[in-house]
């Protein structure tokens, strides 16, 4: 029952949402709605073992309406469900035209991310890998920057044709398991031949290398972030690129091993030259947003390089990551917003100074950047530790080009840092406040996670333990 | 056979009506009534009761395939009836007429459904076809309009004749007229290229059937009348043309090929001495090619679905390429789909002022009912999951890919499905995320229920495909 519940109560507030019109009220029953699911994914994580739900849905065509509930899937759960009660808090001053259709999608493209991370139905996987995307379209094109349409619709082109490829990979698979069905643990058990295998690996992963994005595929990626909404900016790089390298955990290593072997080193190239490709970006970069958008496909490309280098500690590494990549991209995303809507700019070139006007977001800020960096003590130390320790153990010159990135990583945060907070105050923020409370609190409490799971990463460790079994022993 | 007959009937009742009755918002409310007549008549001959018994001498066939076609060819005419009847008042004096007509075409259409003779074929074919001339060209004052008629007329008779030339070929291959005895020549000894004869007249005369019902469907290279005939007609009656009678040509193509390739262990190829399938993805991909690349570049909405129409065309011809189980119930699911969309974006269009995409440009503000229920259209076509269109294009796909080969024509397939989004999508980005006052004619409530409820039907058969095709099997 819970696995439904933890789809249902978006989908169902979403509905509701559109009809009701005041924009406080819709605020805050989205806000009502969020931190409900909230509990509903905690009694989750909670409860043991693997949670399944399964209903007839096609009975003709072999699928059901199954979900499970996994280690990983409990923890992308979890992280889906504490990002949108956050996000909902920190944006909670900003105004949007129409502002019940804008919660309402936000609220449904949560019901759609919970989807993809629990159904163990390949088709039912589909439905929901579309169904998150939709209302982003929607809210990127609607809510977003100048630009907003046509960058949201190369967005949206763009995953779009990778999932009709990963469509025609299904139906390739389909029609080669026992009896022509879509659960997860038939498809487990399709032996397919090595030329198809390689075939169908790549119709896959191009899929979710469009999503995560994995370089060459990234091309959508720092537009999008920078013309949608803050609000959905902090889901898309929070949650939504998790879709991609959770898919490729569930449905790619353990549905094509051999291809996996195969390609391995490929993909954990093509990853590296995105990471350093990026953090060479960022470097460059005037605008907040541009800036954390390429250190995010920096850190999704390191986390894609460990899921390829076949390593226990690698997975592990990438489940701790993705749970606080999520964390701690929200709160950069968070902090640039409390800039932009005060002053109105991102640019580094109109700021600084900022650190003696608002101490308060700077201290935060701080904390927030060190995570990025990952430095001891962050959570982000953790995860990249073990998924450079299994990327080490795959090849050590790849895991010391990928090394240099780490540099890059701090050469960029720490300027953002710096031009933003530190130096002379401009004419812009010479009258800066410090943040609002509203912000702050959440601030506080992603850095109490930050904390406690940089000292003590134990539980997502335990929590992610039997997902990261199943994969290796496939991959054995 | 219930079914032929009534919609004969009904168009002759229609035809009456216009003598006696004179107030013109009163056909259409006689039409969706005999409408609603013409489709119990038909599920009830689907649970076997016959109104009428007559023999036809084997040369229709009454089948589950047949019986559910014309069900949802009455019932997609019914909602067309209802959703845009009021627009047909606007066109000419002779509303009663086009209800007329309309029945006639119905007639034609399941006539069809149920052929088992080629010369049904004809007929069906015909009936359909003649009407439909005449609609085209109701608007007489309308130089494009006229055009259109005549362009239409002029094509669709050469492409009967091309028809009629290869039944006639069939025929003396084969001395039979019936569906499935066109596979005489092999009974002959006409098995091989080799052997000659009936062989070659026989397969003479099926590429003749196939560019004739290309014709028909709109398939490239045949499609060279549609944008113009589509654009030309009045927009309501395009609705009609590009949907359920496109349906109903897939029907009859999908018929005569299955019967064709009937029972798997005919191997087709060696039979005509032409890699048949090659044929098919030729024409698919020529279409797709033509279709969606052209509908790319229009500026008005309705040249933009008449190009839509032809891509959608190339989906409903994967049916035909891999002619299994589950084309013929992807083909009936796709026809649904499609028909129910389009006629919904086409009810919607005929109530626009501009018919460009900038006269969308703020729909979502001044009519969001209208909005919405097109978005849902427009996903629908496009093929977005949750909506019909996509379980119609799921079959397409997965009945090639069950074939087990031309994988790659399914990833051309699925290719142009991304392009086509391209163009469904301006017509939402004008609707929503453009600025501007869109002016509609007025609306009415009842209208926009009509919209809501299809907009929900086409939102089930995207949840449960099965509530239509258990039809089937029940």
């Amino acid at each position: 029952m819970i696995p439904l519940l933890l789809i249902v109560v978006p989908f169902v507030a979403g509905i509701i949402a559109f009809f009701i019109k005041a924009g406080n009220a819709v605020k805050g029953w989205s806000l009502v709605a969020a931190i409900a699911s909230l509990a509903v994914a905690l009694a989750g994580v909670y409860s043991k073992g693997a949670v399944n739900y399964n209903a007839t849905w096609l009975p003709t065509l072999g699928s059901s309406f199954s979900l499970t509930l996994d280690g990983m899937s409990k923890m992308l759960a979890l992280l889906t469900a504490i990002a949108f009660p956050l996000v909902f808090a920190a944006t909670w001053k900003n105004e949007y035209a129409k502002p019940n259709s804008f919660y309402g999608l936000m609220l449904l493209m949560q019901a759609g991310l919970t989807g993809v991370f629990l159904a163990s139905d390949l088709l039912l996987f589909y439905f929901f890998w579309e169904l998150a995307l939709i209302p982003a379209y929607f809210l990127c094109s609607k809510w977003g920057g100048e630009k907003r349409i046509q960058v949201t619709f190369k967005f949206f082109i763009y995953t779009f044709i990778g999932s009709l490829l990963m469509l025609v990979g299904i139906l390739y698979l389909y029609f080669h398991t026992a009896g022509s069905s879509f659960a997860l643990q038939d498809i487990y058990n399709v032996k397919l031949a090595a030329g198809p295998q390689n075939f169908v690996f790549w119709l896959f992963f191009i899929a979710f290398a469009i999503k995560m994005p994995i370089f060459p595929f990234h091309t959508w990626q720092p537009d999008t972030y920078e013309q949608s909404p803050t609000a959905v900016t902090m889901i898309l790089s929070g949650v939504m690129v998790k879709m991609g390298i959770f898919a490729v955990i569930r449905w790619l290593v353990p549905v094509f091993p051999e291809a996996v072997g195969k390609f391995d080193n490929l993909i954990i190239i093509l990853s590296v030259i995105g990471m350093l490709y990026a953090s060479l970006i960022a470097i460059r970069q005037d605008d907040v947003k541009r800036l954390v958008a390429y250190s995010s496909i920096a850190h999704i490309g390191l986390m894609c390089a460990a899921i390829f280098a076949d390593q226990k500690v690698g997975l592990q590494g990438v489940m701790v990551q993705m749970f606080n990549h999520g964390v701690n991209v929200i709160g950069l995303w968070i902090v640039a917003d409390a800039i932009e809507q005060q002053l109105g700019t991102r640019k580094f070139s109109e700021l600084g100074g900022l650190a003696q006007k608002a101490p308060g977001l700077a201290i935060l800020l701080v904390i927030m950047a060190l995570a990025n960096v990952a430095l001891p003590l962050t959570n982000a130390f953790v995860g990249e530790f073990l998924m450079f320790n299994g990327l080490f153990r795959y090849n050590a010159w790849m895991a010391a080009i990928a090394g240099i990135s780490i540099i890059l990583a701090a050469v960029y945060t720490l300027n953002m840092v710096q031009r933003i907070f530190y130096g002379n105050t401009t004419p812009l923020t010479e009258n800066a406040r410090d943040a609002d409370g509203n912000v702050k609190l959440v601030l506080a409490i992603l850095t109490v996670v930050i904390l406690v799971f940089g000292v003590y990463p134990e539980p997502i460790l335990k929590l992610t333990n039997d997902t990261v079994e199943i994969v290796l022993a496939k991959l054995k | 056979m219930n079914a032929i007959i009534i919609a004969a009937i009904s168009g002759v009742i229609m035809m009456f009506s216009s003598v006696f009755i004179n107030n013109k918002g009163a056909y259409r409310h006689i039409a969706a009534v005999l409408l609603l007549v013409l489709l119990g008549a038909n599920i009830a001959d689907t649970y076997g009761h016959h109104f009428f018994h007559i023999d036809v001498k084997g040369m229709l066939r009454f089948d589950r395939f047949g019986f559910l076609f014309n069900s949802i060819a009455i019932a997609a005419t019914f909602i067309y009836v209802v959703l845009t009847g009021r627009s047909m008042e606007k066109i000419g004096k002779y509303t009663a007429e086009y209800f007329v007509l309309i029945f006639f075409v119905l007639c034609g259409i399941c006539v069809l459904g149920c052929y088992n003779n080629l010369l049904m074929l004809f007929l069906g074919i015909e009936i359909m076809s003649i009407p439909l001339y005449i609609l085209t060209g109701a608007d007489k004052r309308n130089l494009k309009g006229n055009e259109a008629a005549l362009k239409y007329f002029l094509m669709g008779s050469f492409s009967t004749g091309l028809m009629l030339m290869g039944i006639t070929l069939i025929y003396g291959a084969t001395g039979s007229f019936a569906l499935n005895g066109i596979q005489l020549s092999k009974a002959m000894g006409g098995t091989s290229p080799a052997a000659g004869g009936p062989f070659l007249l026989e397969s003479v005369g099926l590429i003749l059937m196939l560019v004739s019902i290309g014709f028909k469907v709109s398939a490239a290279p045949f499609h060279f009348w549609t944008p113009d005939v589509y654009d030309g007609a009045p927009s309501v009656f395009t609705s009609f043309m590009a949907t359920i009678v496109k349906a109903a040509g897939f029907i009859a193509f999908i018929k005569l090929f299955d019967a064709r390739a009937g029972g798997s262990s005919v191997d087709v190829n060696a039979y005509t001495g032409v890699d048949w399938k090659m044929l098919f993805a030729f024409i698919i991909v020529a279409t797709l090619l033509v279709g969606n690349i052209t509908a790319v570049f229009q500026q008005s909405v309705k040249r933009m679905l008449a190009y839509s129409s032809i891509a959608q065309a190339g989906f409903m011809l994967f049916a035909l390429f891999s002619l299994n189980d589950l084309a013929k119930e992807g083909l009936i699911l796709y026809a649904a789909a499609y028909s129910l969309a389009t006629i919904g974006i086409f009810a919607i269009l005929v109530k626009m002022k501009d018919y460009t995409f900038e006269g969308y440009n703020g729909l979502g503000k001044t009519q969001p009912v209208l909005a919405a229920a097109n978005t849902i259209f427009l996903l629908s076509l496009a093929g977005i999951p949750l909506t019909a269109g996509f379980f119609a294009k799921y079959y397409m796909l997965a009945s090639v890919v069950k074939t087990g080969s031309y994988l790659w024509l399914v990833i051309v397939g699925v290719l142009f499905a991304a392009v086509s989004v391209y163009y469904y999508f301006r017509v939402i980005q004008a609707m929503y995320f453009k600025d501007g006052e869109s002016e509609t004619e007025e609306v009415s409530t009842g209208f926009k229920t009509g919209l809501v409820i299809l907009a929900a039907i086409i939102v089930l058969f995207g949840v449960l495909p099965q509530s239509l095709l258990n039809w089937f099997y029940f």
